[in-house]
């Protein structure tokens, strides 16, 4: 595929490679925080390639495995009701509950339908009228634009049976946060190019110099991620910690604008919980007043959940970088992608699925 | 979750008071909301997320990597060691 392909070139990627090798003198510990560049850099074993010194630490980067149980047992619930199309991506559906998921649910006769983008929610709440069309928008702010647009044009047309059950997180406080443990080992980032697509990468700049890591806006294709860790090491071996941008062909430093306008119309920026690691001040979006009519929490009262995590589960330990998932007690053994205990286990993006698939 | 792909527009329309294209993933086509893209043109390449074009993709950018990569290869070969795979830089492609 034309500008995938070319960064998938074994040659380029060698010559870079050998340009890391060259340049590395001491140990280094860098985060990658997507889940897809974690996806992409076990599936091509960079991690086997480069020199010992670099060690790869695999980030918070995966929606569907922060969205908190509590979110996640609220969505069943909702899902239940009798009158309800519970729609959301295709990743959530295998999600464990305390008790079940949405595919159960879905056995069960719920009406739970998968889609790709929330705009096709949008239109069966069009085409269904006499039913409540529910969306599970969770997501970074790569996916905000179109939740965004789903909840902004349903209010244009006066589609009133539509709504969002919102579980949205925001990168750069949990970068903060990780940051800021007494038990941080992460020395630079390689940013989420995607992320920044949406968000530019003006907001690294204050993290950059109050924490001095470098932050490298990077791609998902093997050499992207290699050139943005040739970049990272470069920085950290001369001790500048700057925004330098890898991922120049799709990321700007101010984003893309109309996006973040209506963003900010329709969300607005509150604490969310992140399954695994807790409360993180000012880590998410919720909706605006404006469009509280749309906010499904609001729509369905399903009243008090308890919720209760596998105690086997280490995946909030995984997600902060302090531990890999071969250290997990129930890796491959009691936890598989096929019988998932945790939600790392569950998306393709998810450290311990991707440890699970190409690692074990 | 994030993951998001590029693709050219093929064609421009507009439904429900959005605009939105047809866009060419290499073969397979499939629509996307370009409301975030408003300048965006048809033969442009664009990075598509979940239904939404969320950039255009800058070919110029993508090109000057290509340039500086072929100029590595050069390099390599100068270096004595076989090189595989054609040159990327539009400049080196007329050449051969
Ligand atoms: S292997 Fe399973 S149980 Fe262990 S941390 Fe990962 S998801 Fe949780």
């Amino acid at each position: 595929m034309k500008y995938l392909d070319e960064f998938r070139n074994p040659e380029i990627a060698k010559r870079i490679l050998q340009q890391i090798k060259d340049t590395v003198t001491r140990p280094w510990v860098i985060m990658e925080i997507c889940g897809g560049q974690t996806h992409s850099i076990l599936k091509n074993g960079l991690d086997q390639l480069l020199p010992k010194e670099i060690e790869l630490v695999h980030g918070p980067g995966c929606p569907v495995c922060v969205t908190p149980l509590e979110m996640i047992d609220q969505a069943l619930a909702i899902a239940r009701q009798p009158n309800v199309i519970f729609t959301s991506f295709g990743d959530m559906l295998r999600v464990p509950g305390t008790y079940d998921d949405l595919f159960k649910v879905k056995s069960e006769g719920g009406d739970v339908r998968m889609v790709y983008s929330p705009l096709e929610a949008l239109k069966m709440a069009r085409e269904n009228p006499d039913k409540e069309v529910v969306f599970f928008a969770v997501g970074f702010e790569t996916t905000a634009p179109g939740n965004a647009m789903a909840v902004h044009q349903a209010a244009k047309e006066g589609i009133t049976n539509f709504s969002e059950l919102v579980s949205h997180v925001l990168v750069p406080p949990a970068m903060e946060a990780l940051l800021s443990s007494p038990d941080n080992r992460v020395q630079a980032y390689l940013a989420a190019g995607h992320v920044c697509a949406v968000m530019g990468w003006n907001e690294y700049i204050p993290i950059a110099e109050k924490f001095k890591v470098p932050i490298v806006p990077t791609g998902f294709e093997p050499i992207d991620i290699l050139q943005g860790i040739l970049l990272t090491v470069q920085q950290l071996e001369e001790g500048r910690y700057n925004i330098e941008n890898q991922y120049t062909r799709v990321v700007k430093m101010d984003g893309n604008l109309p996006a973040q306008k209506l963003i900010n119309d329709v969300f607005e920026i509150t604490d969310r919980k992140w399954r695994g690691i807790g409360v993180i001040p000012n880590s998410g979006y919720k909706l605006t007043d404006k469009y509280k009519s749309y906010d499904a929490a609001l729509k369905f009262n399903v009243g008090h959940i308890e919720s209760q995590e596998s105690p086997l589960c280490i995946s909030g330990i995984i997600l902060q970088g302090l531990k890999k998932p071969p250290q997990c007690p129930a890796f491959a053994k009691e936890c598989t992608p096929e019988h998932p205990l945790g939600a790392t286990m569950v998306s393709s993006e998810g450290a311990c699925a991707a440890y699970y698939r190409y690692h074990k | 979750m994030c993951l998001a792909i590029p693709g050219k527009v093929v064609e421009i329309f507009e439904e429900n008071e959005l605009k939105m294209g047809k866009i060419d993933f290499s073969g397979t086509m499939n629509s996307a909301c370009l409301a975030y893209v408003p300048e965006v043109e048809i033969g442009q390449y664009v990075v598509v997320h979940a239904g939404f074009a969320i950039q255009i993709l800058d070919e110029t950018q993508a090109q000057e990597v290509f340039d500086a990569w072929d100029d590595l290869t050069d390099t390599l070969k100068d270096e004595g060691y076989t090189v595989q795979g054609k040159p990327l830089s539009k400049k080196k492609k007329d050449l051969n």
